[in-house]
């Protein structure tokens, strides 16, 4: 293909119809539901100038929030890519009764409401409920603290990494595990130079989608952190706190702060990843 | 009419792109049909009371009016954030908020007419309260007025007054009690204010999230709250658990209630609306506020349930060291003002 | 699989083996069944009439009524722009498809309050449209229609996502040969590229439908909650708890909670009897 000599075209011809119904359908729609949205969320922070946007935003609380939203995020996709691993591993590696059961399950957190999970979670970890009587007179505080944020979190998250490298791990080749195993590799070394590498990119992946869903997790993290300004108060409640302060321009700017964030992150997950999968191809 | 609403939601739901179809779908709702359905929109300690109080005024509706229907919603939250949701463009018939300036940062973009508060007896205040302590069985910190809150140590929770209406009394109440102490002026009150909001560990949204954290999260040693809150967080948890404490001095706290003249005229609902606000003052109006602990204004209804409504001194918010709701917004709950100062890091 | 575990360079120590083992099922236990099984414990904590007694209260009922109107309509919505994005992605090669790609995939990264926050930006009383809808009496934020465009934002990537990989795969040669055979597009479309897709597209409804029916940011930030009339079933959940009305709460929860388990009982048939279909790579 020499682009040079080509002259230049929107679209490659094909053999298919309905290409422009089907684009200007979809585009249409974007357009409606989410990009003129957008742009509202990008051009209203600056109704009450920048230096409204830049005081909202550099606010201590502000701060404080955004901080807590994505290091819980941070940490509970961290905790996630440890048991997640485990838990597929467990799955495609080894029978044991139940095991579809448990399979299922995985899903759960996707398909129960944040809500649900949300008071289910300040139930459990409450000062009065099953673990948190356990675990309060030990001195250990989930509920309506930043632990429990993390908590929250960890649950709406866990899916995500279980299954990414699930299919993964079912495709790493066995010749070459056995070859591996052949050439007097031990366990341990299989694992770690042969089967983590193929199973890397995936893995980042999946911890990437856990934090870009716990970043902007509400509903499940509303009922059990608390809220507790510059605590266990995080971005999202922070804007709806703004809003009904009447502040729009105040909280556009701190939705506009998280999407910015978010985007960045997940475009240097991404590097991260490519650079990862390039490796483990050569 | 939840039906008709519904389907409105459809319509206007398939018409998306095509928004400008669904013009008018919305005046048209409340026309069909015999039954009146109201909106009122209120703050959050007011679920029970309005809860009893809809079938009372249906019944008494219903019989002065050939049986006709009325079903009145609610809505509720932080008595700011639902002046906030009416002037976003929520349909409320009647709002009856926590305290006047929400009416009228309403009735200042034009949805209620600016005299609303002489349309009703009382300046359309239909019961009063006050603001008073919950604390942990026994008193174990032995809180009686506002100085003991300020002491170091003591976990103090009360709501955002930016969107709450009780935590707005509850810091006018703090502010007009260090004012009266010997030697008081706005910067020894102010000192006082700062110090009080420095022992607060969580601020809600709304009182009712406040009661939720204090109750039930067992967060905090007190809680500033609505009289009426505080009973019922004693009838909801336990009288085993929780004690009130009556300082000897608090606030005149009284919720405002108003037609939203702009909703009503535009859904041809004014005379139920209105007559809505007017049976709160009936004596069957009164008796409800006052089973809630709502304190009532009828004198027949008030002596009758004097018992449960201990003295107590109480300014009003036109108090002239106070000035009115206008002039404590201003000076205090606006951007920049004293509130801001003293919870700025 | 189990031929496969039995190869010798992937049998681990017994000891390894039951550890892992005892060490995913704690975590499941911990992280997923523990709150799901506190769901129904709280419901039933009052016994069954309590427990009917919550779900069969007129504002309760109406709450189902309306989530269950909500996802009605924006499921379909995406439905539909799924199958149209997923056949201009996936059958035709343009410019921009990797930017039109990260645009669908965009709604998944935002956060639900936001996707709230940006319709009260542009339709609430103090929004872009907010002066025109008033003077034309049209209601958005505070309803139904609010609740509905925010569902179906949220919801957005999820039947699109399904589709795309899958039909990536699939590739065009059975509908280019359609095409050559004299079938229109519309023709080709319902005959050989829906039938190939369709346990694909049903997973993605059904995923759709578990996430709309549960969203709760997004909602509670356009919804204004009016009590039986614009409070979805999570936001009655959440008026319930702060009522501390809570065997009703968990009452109501219980139903969603009841059809999450329903989504994953139909996805797990779904994965077990059309597995090759369903290949494509699910969380990309």
């Amino acid at each position: 293909m020499s682009p040079a000599k080509r002259s230049w075209r929107f679209v490659e011809p094909s053999a298919l119809p309905g290409f422009g119904p089907a684009l200007g359908l979809t585009m249409a729609y974007l357009s409606f539901f989410l990009l003129v949205p957008l742009a509202a969320l990008v051009l209203r922070p600056w109704e009450h100038g920048a230096d409204h946007v830049f005081a909202v935003v550099s606010a201590e609380r502000t701060l404080d929030a955004l901080r807590l939203s994505f290091g819980a995020a941070f940490f509970a996709a961290c905790v996630n890519a440890v048991f997640g691993t485990i838990v597929a591993w467990v799955l495609v590696r080894y029978d044991f009764p139940g095991k579809r059961i448990l399979d299922a399950f995985v899903d759960l957190p996707f398909a129960l409401p944040t809500a649900v999970a949300g008071i289910a979670l300040v139930t459990i970890y409450a000062p009065n409920g099953p673990i948190g009587s356990i675990i309060e007179p030990m001195g250990l505080k989930v509920a309506y603290t930043p632990l429990g944020v993390m908590v929250a979190l960890v649950f709406v998250g866990f899916p995500f990494v279980v299954r990414a490298i699930q299919p993964v791990l079912e495709e790493v080749q066995i010749d070459v595990e056995e070859a591996a195993a052949t050439l007097g590799a031990n366990r341990f070394r299989t694992i770690s130079q042969v089967i983590f590498p193929a199973v890397l990119p995936s893995l980042l992946m999946g911890f990437s989608l856990a934090l870009a869903r716990a970043v902007g997790e509400y509903g499940s993290v509303t009922f059990i952190a608390g809220n507790q300004q510059n605590v266990s108060e995080i971005a999202p409640l922070l804007i709806i706190i703004h809003l009904e302060e009447f502040d729009y321009a105040g909280a556009a700017a701190i939705g506009l702060a998280m999407l910015l964030i978010s985007i960045v992150m997940l475009f240097g997950l991404n590097l991260i990843q490519a650079k990862v999968a390039g490796r483990g191809e050569r | 009419m939840t039906d008709q609403l519904t389907r409105r939601g459809i319509i206007a739901g398939l018409g998306l792109g095509a928004a400008g179809l669904a013009t008018g779908a919305f005046g048209q709702a409340a026309k069909a049909g015999p039954a009146v359905t109201l909106l009122n929109v209120s703050y959050d300690p007011t679920r029970e009371l309005y809860v009893q109080y809809n079938p009372l005024f249906a019944a008494n509706w219903a019989g002065s009016h050939g049986g006709q229907r009325v079903t009145v919603q609610q809505s509720h939250g932080g008595s700011g954030s639902q002046a906030r949701a009416v002037i976003d463009g929520l349909p409320a018939d009647v709002v009856t908020l926590a305290l006047a300036y929400d009416v009228d940062s309403i009735a200042a973009r034009g949805l209620i007419n600016r005299d609303w508060q002489k349309r009703l007896p009382n300046n359309s205040a239909p019961y009063t309260s006050t603001m008073i302590f919950l604390v942990r069985k026994g008193n174990p910190w032995k809180l009686k007025t506002w100085s003991d809150l300020v002491k170091p140590g003591i976990k103090v929770v009360t709501p955002n007054p930016k969107t709450s209406g009780g935590a707005r009394w509850n810091y006018v109440a703090a502010w007009a009690f260090a004012l009266r102490q010997p030697g008081g002026n706005a910067t020894t009150a102010e000192a006082f204010v700062k110090a009080l909001y420095k022992n607060v560990p969580v601020l809600d949204t709304g009182a009712r999230a406040s009661t939720t954290t204090f109750a039930q999260r067992r967060i905090g040693d007190v809680l500033i709250t609505w009289e009426n809150e505080a009973h019922l967080a004693i009838k909801e948890f336990g009288a085993a658990n929780f004690d009130i404490v009556y300082p000897p001095f608090s606030v005149l706290a009284e919720p405002s209630v108003a037609v939203v003249d702009k909703v009503v005229d535009r859904k041809k609902t004014r005379a139920a609306a209105e007559a809505y606000l007017q049976y709160l003052y009936s004596e069957a109006g009164q008796g409800v506020a006052a089973r809630n602990f709502y304190r009532p204004r009828n004198p027949t209804v008030a002596a009758r349930y004097r018992a449960q409504f201990p003295a107590l001194e109480m300014i009003s918010i036109d108090h002239p060291a106070l000035g009115g709701w206008a002039r404590v917004q201003a000076t205090h709950f606006a951007s920049g003002g004293v509130y801001d100062r003293i919870t700025a890091k | 699989m189990s031929g496969l575990a039995k190869s010798p360079a992937r049998r681990d120590p017994p000891f390894l083996v039951a550890g892992l083992i005892a060490v995913a099922v704690a975590y499941l236990a911990l992280v997923v069944f523990l709150p799901l099984v506190i769901v129904f414990v709280e419901a039933l904590r009052k016994g069954v009439g309590d427990y009917l007694a919550g779900i069969g209260d007129a504002e309760a009922l109406s709450a189902i009524k309306l989530t269950l109107l909500v996802a009605a309509i924006a499921v379909p919505l995406n439905t539909i722009f799924g199958l149209a994005a997923a056949w201009c992605v996936t059958k035709f090669d343009f410019k921009g498809k990797n930017l039109l790609v990260t645009l669908i995939d965009l709604p998944f990264s935002i956060s639900p309050v936001i996707s709230g926050l940006i319709y009260v930006l542009l339709y609430g009383a103090n929004g872009w449209f907010g002066p025109w809808l008033q003077e034309h009496n049209i209601q958005i934020i505070f309803s139904v229609t609010g609740i509905v465009l925010a569902t179906t934002l949220v919801t957005l990537p999820f039947v699109a996502r399904e589709l795309i990989p899958l039909m990536q795969a699939q590739g065009s040669d059975e509908e280019a040969a359609a095409t050559t055979l004299g079938a229109n597009g519309l023709r080709t479309f319902f005959l050989i590229t829906l039938p190939n897709v369709k346990w694909a597209l049903m997973y993605g409804v059904l995923l759709s439908t578990a996430r709309a029916m549960g969203e709760f940011g997004a909602v509670s930030v356009v919804s204004g909650k009016i009590r039986g009339l614009t409070a979805t079933m999570p936001l009655q959940v959440e008026i319930l708890y702060n009522e501390y009305n809570f065997v009703a709460a968990f009452a109501v929860a219980s139903l969603l909670a009841l059809f999450a388990l329903v989504t994953l009982a139909v996805k797990t048939l779904l994965e077990a009897r059309f597995s090759d279909e369903l290949a494509a790579q699910r969380w990309r």
